[in-house]
């Protein structure tokens, strides 16, 4: 309880201060903030394995980091450095790392659906007992791969937690303006499969239901959806002024900070005292002092790699064992 | 007195007939003269009502049409696609909004196999009147999936008719027509050429799809380029002249079909060639075009066709290496002084 305290804090500040990186003109292009919905990364992943995998659209700063990628690392992406999680090359929304099992960072909406059910089916085909948790939006529900992918997962019994972030707005379009049914996760019934709606700005709530999928996923590699209800407190983008919502509604969604809940719930509970929550701060004060260190410092990449990792090189080719080619 | 034209009129004097606009307000108005002058019109597609587009370019259309003709819909490219096609299929004259053109590959099935076959598989009984439009290629640090040009995806394929207009003026009256058309238009924008000023006339005017024009004239080479491509092509051009080099810049405006013609014409008047483009080069519009030109202008060619390209790789995120992948002025000026056989 303490771990998701730390955990929900180092992810926003991590975005405030990329967000002050982006008003300088240190980071470009689309860059998505979390914040408000960390409650939701921080309770889903925190049970996890290393092996097991995790995915998410391109709102994706703390999956990345929760799935143990070092910030420094998401952070020198955002600034297009070479030390990034893909070399300068994905940016914001693109960020991987298959020793974390983080598959990304997609730009798609709707996009990493699928490739959460291949991973399951990878997992099942190996016989192994990892899982995988495929985070999306509530926008993304209405595309047809969610719809595919949830047949496909049901049908073929692959181990994946499907976590729909229902933050309300798909850009400007709120869910009552986008969808015909409100309680999201009864797409799951079409498909027979397990499901639940978790409140997304508490953190334990998240991480009790989601352990529960996890456990059964691992057992019986069946999926689960579950649905939760959050919200995001910065626009769309950075770009977005967020005009469509009123401030009475974001500032009642504000006085659920899910940092701000958990931090009532250990001092209600008595876990933690005063001198605790300022250690906390310090500490993730200066590892992002590090992360920014590191991000300010690091190279561009050298032109050079412009044409390398377009497609895999002849030297770098897996070895099969017995698969020879002519000549 | 029509918004647009209130920057020419502001000092008193007589009002000029064309006005200032913007790349973005050209496409506006041209929308919003097309659905006021034919009530089948109607523009769907993500954030282009209440978010008057995620762009803008649907600015004030929902408060001037409603509800019922500017449609906001979920984010289901393949549906409201089909939604479009079915609805044309049925005699509405639908603009679907593809918020940009990398988002239309999820609904590539619904426009290569629908809507660019249909009329062909019913033995002409059908018309599919109806305009995918938005804005394509790389802006500012989008990485791989942001940053696609389709020009010539789309133009591969028969049964769809591709548009890619660079200014105001070519956006207003292209649109115009690609609306009044009947076939299936990919209308092909860009979004660093949203801001992009120019004069367009005050008087509602078409142009015709399938025309392109010479933007600037010239007697040593034909330097043909579209879209955002074109003012790299213009700005070579300036440069070059300069240099006591004459470049004719010839922007096709529709890729399919293409005027041939103008751009042989040039090219048997020049006798070189340059073709800029923002796609790949394997398999592009340029590349088309590179080989109707040599074909048809073998004899009046003095040297190979030269073409300017992005870089042969996904776009990448880092600043520097995305400028490296675009194409460039000074390479322009390069692969003109090549055909011309001048060395610096
Ligand atoms: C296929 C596709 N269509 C449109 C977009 C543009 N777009 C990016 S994010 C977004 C909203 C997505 O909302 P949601 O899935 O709820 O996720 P959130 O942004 O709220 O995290 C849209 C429309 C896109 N990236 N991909």
């Amino acid at each position: 309880m303490k771990m998701l305290y730390e955990k929900m804090l180092l992810c926003r500040r991590f975005e405030e201060k990329a967000a002050v990186a982006y008003g300088t003109g240190k980071i470009g292009g689309f860059c998505h903030l979390y914040i408000g919905q960390e409650a939701v990364a921080a309770g889903a992943l925190c049970m996890l394995r290393k092996t097991d995998y995790a995915i998410a659209a391109y709102r994706e700063h703390a999956h990345a980091i929760l799935k143990g990628i070092d910030p420094k690392y998401v952070m020198a992406e955002l600034y297009g450095k070479v030390t990034g999680s893909s070399r300068g090359k994905g940016g914001s929304m693109h960020i991987f790392d298959m020793d974390c099992r983080f598959l990304g960072g997609h730009g798609i909406v709707g996009g990493q659906i699928p490739i959460a059910a291949g991973a399951g089916f990878s997992i099942k085909y190996r016989k192994t007992d990892d899982v995988v948790v495929c985070f999306f939006g509530e926008g993304a529900i209405h595309q047809g791969v969610f719809h595919e992918s949830m047949n496909l997962a049901a049908l073929w019994h692959l181990p994946v937690i499907f976590i729909c972030e229902n933050n309300r707005y798909g850009m400007g379009t709120s869910l009552e303006r986008a969808s015909s049914i409100y309680d999201l996760s009864k797409k799951a019934l079409a498909y027979e499969m397990e499901r639940g709606v978790v409140d997304g700005m508490d953190a334990v709530n998240v991480w009790e239901r989601v352990s529960e999928a996890v456990d059964y996923a691992r057992h019986t590699k069946k999926p689960t959806l579950l649905e939760a209800r959050t919200y995001r407190f910065r626009g769309h983008s950075m770009s977005d002024p967020a005009t469509y919502r009123t401030k009475d509604e974001l500032n009642e969604m504000k006085s659920r900070d899910p940092i701000s809940l958990q931090k009532e719930l250990l001092v209600a509970q008595k876990l933690v005292d005063e001198a605790w929550f300022e250690e906390v701060d310090k500490k993730v004060k200066a590892e992002m002092e590090v992360v920014m260190r590191f991000a300010e410092e690091s190279p561009d990449p050298d032109l050079a790699e412009l044409h390398d990792h377009v497609l895999v090189e002849p030297e770098e080719q897996s070895q099969r064992e017995g698969a020879k080619s002519d000549g | 007195m029509c918004w647009w034209s209130q920057k020419n009129s502001r000092n008193g004097k007589e009002r000029s007939l064309m006005a200032e606009l913007s790349y973005r307000e050209a496409l506006n108005r041209a929308m919003a003269e097309e659905l006021a002058r034919d009530p089948d019109v109607f523009l769907m597609g993500e954030e282009v009502g209440l978010y008057q587009g995620a762009y803008k370019v649907s600015k004030g259309l929902l408060e001037k049409f409603g509800e019922g003709r500017i449609i906001d819909t979920p984010i289901t490219e393949a549906g409201f696609v089909g939604v479009g096609i079915g609805a044309a299929m049925c005699g509405l004259r639908p603009i679907i909004e593809l918020m940009t053109w990398n988002f239309s590959f999820v609904a590539f099935d619904q426009i290569v196999n629908n809507a660019a076959k249909l009329r062909y598989m019913s033995g002409g009984k059908l018309k599919i009147p109806i305009v995918f439009r938005g804005p394509q290629g790389a802006a500012h640090q989008l990485a791989a999936q942001h940053s696609q040009t389709v020009d010539a995806l789309y133009s591969h394929f028969p049964g769809l008719v591709v548009v890619a207009p660079a200014t105001p003026r070519d956006a207003y009256g292209l649109l115009k027509s690609a609306i009044r058309d009947d076939n299936p238009v990919i209308f092909l924008e860009s979004e660093v050429l949203y801001n992009a000023k120019g004069p367009v006339e005050d008087n509602e005017f078409l142009l015709p799809i399938g025309k392109g024009e010479i933007k600037r004239e010239g007697t040593d080479v034909t330097v043909v380029a579209w879209n955002k491509m074109l003012y790299v092509a213009l700005t070579a051009a300036e440069r070059l002249s300069q240099q006591g080099i004459s470049a004719e810049v010839i922007d096709p405006r529709t890729l399919r079909p293409l005027d041939d013609e103008l751009i042989f014409n040039s090219v048997r008047k020049t006798n070189h060639c340059v073709i800029v483009e923002e796609s790949w080069p394997q398999n592009s519009a340029g590349a088309e075009i590179s080989d109707r030109v040599h074909r048809q202008c073998f004899d009046y060619l003095d040297a190979p066709v030269a073409r300017v390209n992005s870089q042969d790789v996904p776009m990448p995120y880092a600043k520097y290496l995305e400028h490296a992948v675009m194409p460039e002025v000074s390479q322009v000026i390069d692969a003109v002084k090549l055909v011309l056989y001048i060395e610096d």
